[in-house]
């Protein structure tokens, strides 16, 4: 019998913790595809964050780091600064990219450390159960933004792929989404892409996933994906905003 | 081993002595009356082979020394009472996850602001900190320029072997000060194997540094052994000086620049017939408790000296445990009391009511 699919070698047997429908276990298998693909497993640290990826040291079947809430880019430096001849990631929510860590985000884009970061933003606090995130859109419902998202009182969502892309350190920067076949796809592209930016040791690298969050946002998961489609995607377009081969935002 | 004796001031002898002591990464922040330490290290740590980095806060250069720590890597942080505070979170992670480190606290007046004066009110931050939960930093506390470079030049053997943070906590005034120096050249031991550390899982499983334990009796058997280390500490690297009379009806307690104050009244109150004697504790956490409370128990009193409102002195009174009143000496607020302020209180206190008569029997 052929084997036509099978679990990364990247990623160990432990289950996933997740919610049913869920996108980060989509991810997690193409970050695992990447080591792979790129037969880096050997020699990769990754960095998992406070939030619903918490457990992912369980997940990846690599050197794995457990860092406090926002700060990952800065233990990702840490390391990178000790053995430059490894690869390092980071995976990353948007509380922890865009709030708390909003900081070491940028200055670890700035100084063009030859890292590689995984931002799923899926536009909430997944693993508090559901507040507003600094990538919440407007008008979109949380726990604390209960009338929905309201500029005045709330502020306004940053787009991190645009902001990171003003500075001169980073060396690949890319947004996709995973809610179809084909997006997913492209993420693989984009995620094999940030990867080997590192190995070339190109600068920041940095893909963000809209990805989409169930339980929080109150739907199926089905149609959380088309949410996702018909609301993210307008606001935070899909495409390469620095590096690649020209799959410009939007397009 | 070669020894080589120069001026310096303190916050470099303390740059210097992390560098002889196999310092490979600096990570830092300006925050005043430590500046000449990422200062020096910029310049001697990089021409050392050893890397610098100033990081956008105190929180990111905590966290920087998390992941080099995690990387098999000697590195190093130092600020002062503001910037330790915000490191406390970073600190607590480097306790969780069993990681060496140095954290250096050049200490000014607070709360808040404060001043860039030098002072003692980071004692609590110092000996109760390590940020949240069960697990302390072990503290040391230098009182010359001296003791600054020796004591950094160990501080990473002592972290390896505890896997567990180390803090210097020096002041303003240690900083600053010039003093002679002996330069005792890098340490000859190499650097232990870090058979924990995550450099990349070739040929060998994969290893994850990690602090959360989410069963709670998990975690319990893990603080329990957190406890267990500090106690061997306690019997292998706690550190104390004694000056003064040999059968002191005074005892006084006190660290560091406010020690040194001390001493000087130490000996003014001696000759004006007061037998007091010094205990300067050099390791803070573990406090020499048990010799404090041997003394104690022939004294008639117990006088703790610092430059705080009163931080040090819960320890003292711990330790003494009813064997003596304690009293306390506190200049709080980056205020440097003089030698001839600390020997009249010394002496008004021994002549005081509250003491009991007992000074020329001996």
């Amino acid at each position: 019998m052929e084997v036509v699919y099978e679990r990364p070698k990247a990623l160990t047997d432990a289950p996933f913790t997740y919610c049913p429908g869920c996108t980060h276990g989509i991810i997690h298998r193409l970050v695992a595809e990447a080591i792979d693909e790129l037969d880096i497993r050997e020699r990769t640290i990754g960095i998992c964050p406070v939030g619903c990826s918490v457990f992912a040291y369980q997940n990846w079947d690599c050197d794995m780091i457990q860092a406090s809430h926002g700060r990952a880019p800065a233990v990702a430096t840490g390391v990178k600064r000790s053995l430059p001849g490894r690869v390092v990631f980071t995976y990353q929510g948007d509380g922890d990219l865009l709030a708390i860590g909003t900081a070491e985000t940028i200055h670890a884009a700035t100084r063009g450390e030859n890292i590689t970061v995984i931002f799923v933003n899926n536009g909430v606090y997944g693993m508090t159960r559901g507040q507003i995130a600094p990538t919440t859109i407007p008008g979109q419902r949380t726990t604390t933004c209960p009338t929905g998202r309201s500029p005045d009182l709330d502020g306004n969502p940053i787009r991190a792929c645009e902001l990171l892309s003003s500075l001169e350190g980073p060396g690949y920067i890319a947004r996709v989404a995973v809610s179809r076949p084909r997006y997913v796809r492209q993420a693989r592209r984009a995620i094999l892409k940030a990867f080997q930016t590192q190995l070339d040791e190109g600068g920041f690298s940095l893909v963000e996933v809209l990805s989409s969050c169930p339980s929080c946002w109150g739907m199926a998961p089905a149609d959380a994906l088309e949410w996702l489609e018909q609301n993210m995607i307008p606001y935070y377009p899909l495409g390469e905003f620095v590096g690649g081969n020209g799959e410009k935002p939007g397009g | 081993m070669s020894v080589e004796k120069v001026l310096m001031k303190g916050n470099e002898a303390l740059c210097q002595g992390a560098i002889d002591g196999g310092c490979t990464h600096f990570f830092g922040y300006p925050i005043t009356p430590q500046n000449e330490i990422p200062e020096y290290m910029s310049v001697h740590l990089r021409a050392a082979g050893g890397v610098f980095l100033q990081a956008e806060s105190e929180i990111a250069a905590i966290n920087m020394v998390f992941g080099a720590a995690a990387a098999g890597a000697r590195s190093m942080t130092s600020s002062s009472g503001p910037g330790i505070a915000l490191k406390q979170e970073g600190l607590s992670y480097l306790i969780g996850a069993e990681l060496p480190c140095l954290v250096v606290n050049i200490v000014r007046g607070g709360p808040g602001l404060g001043n860039i004066a030098a002072s003692q009110q980071d004692y609590f931050l110092a000996t109760r900190g390590g940020g949240h939960g069960d697990g302390r930093p072990l503290v040391y506390a230098p009182a010359s320029v001296q003791e600054l470079y020796d004591i950094a030049r160990n501080a990473f053997g002592v972290s390896e072997r505890y896997r567990n943070p180390v803090m210097i906590l020096g002041d303003g005034i240690l900083g600053q000060m010039m003093e002679p120096l002996e330069l005792r050249g890098p340490l000859q031991e190499p650097m232990p194997e870090k058979s924990w550390a995550v450099t990349g899982a070739k040929g060998r499983p994969r290893r994850v540094i990690n602090s959360l334990h989410i069963v709670p009796s998990e975690n319990e058997t893990f603080c329990r052994r957190l406890a267990q280390k500090y106690a061997e500490a306690g019997e292998k690297e706690m550190a104390w000086e004694e000056f003064g009379a040999d059968a002191p009806e005074l005892v006084i307690v006190a660290y560091g620049t406010m020690a040194r104050i001390c001493r000087s009244a130490v000996t003014t109150a001696i000759h004006e017939g007061v037998q007091a004697r010094l205990l300067r504790p050099i390791t803070l956490f573990p406090f020499p408790s048990a010799r404090l409370a041997e003394l104690a128990a022939d004294a008639n009193a117990v006088l703790a000296a610092e430059m705080s409102s009163g931080q040090l002195v819960d320890d003292v009174r711990i330790a003494v445990g009813g064997r003596a009143p304690v009293d306390l000496y506190g200049r709080p607020g980056g205020v440097t009391p003089s030698p001839e302020e600390v020997s009249e209180y010394i002496v008004s206190l021994c002549r005081s009511k509250s003491v009991r008569a007992g000074s020329e029997a001996q």
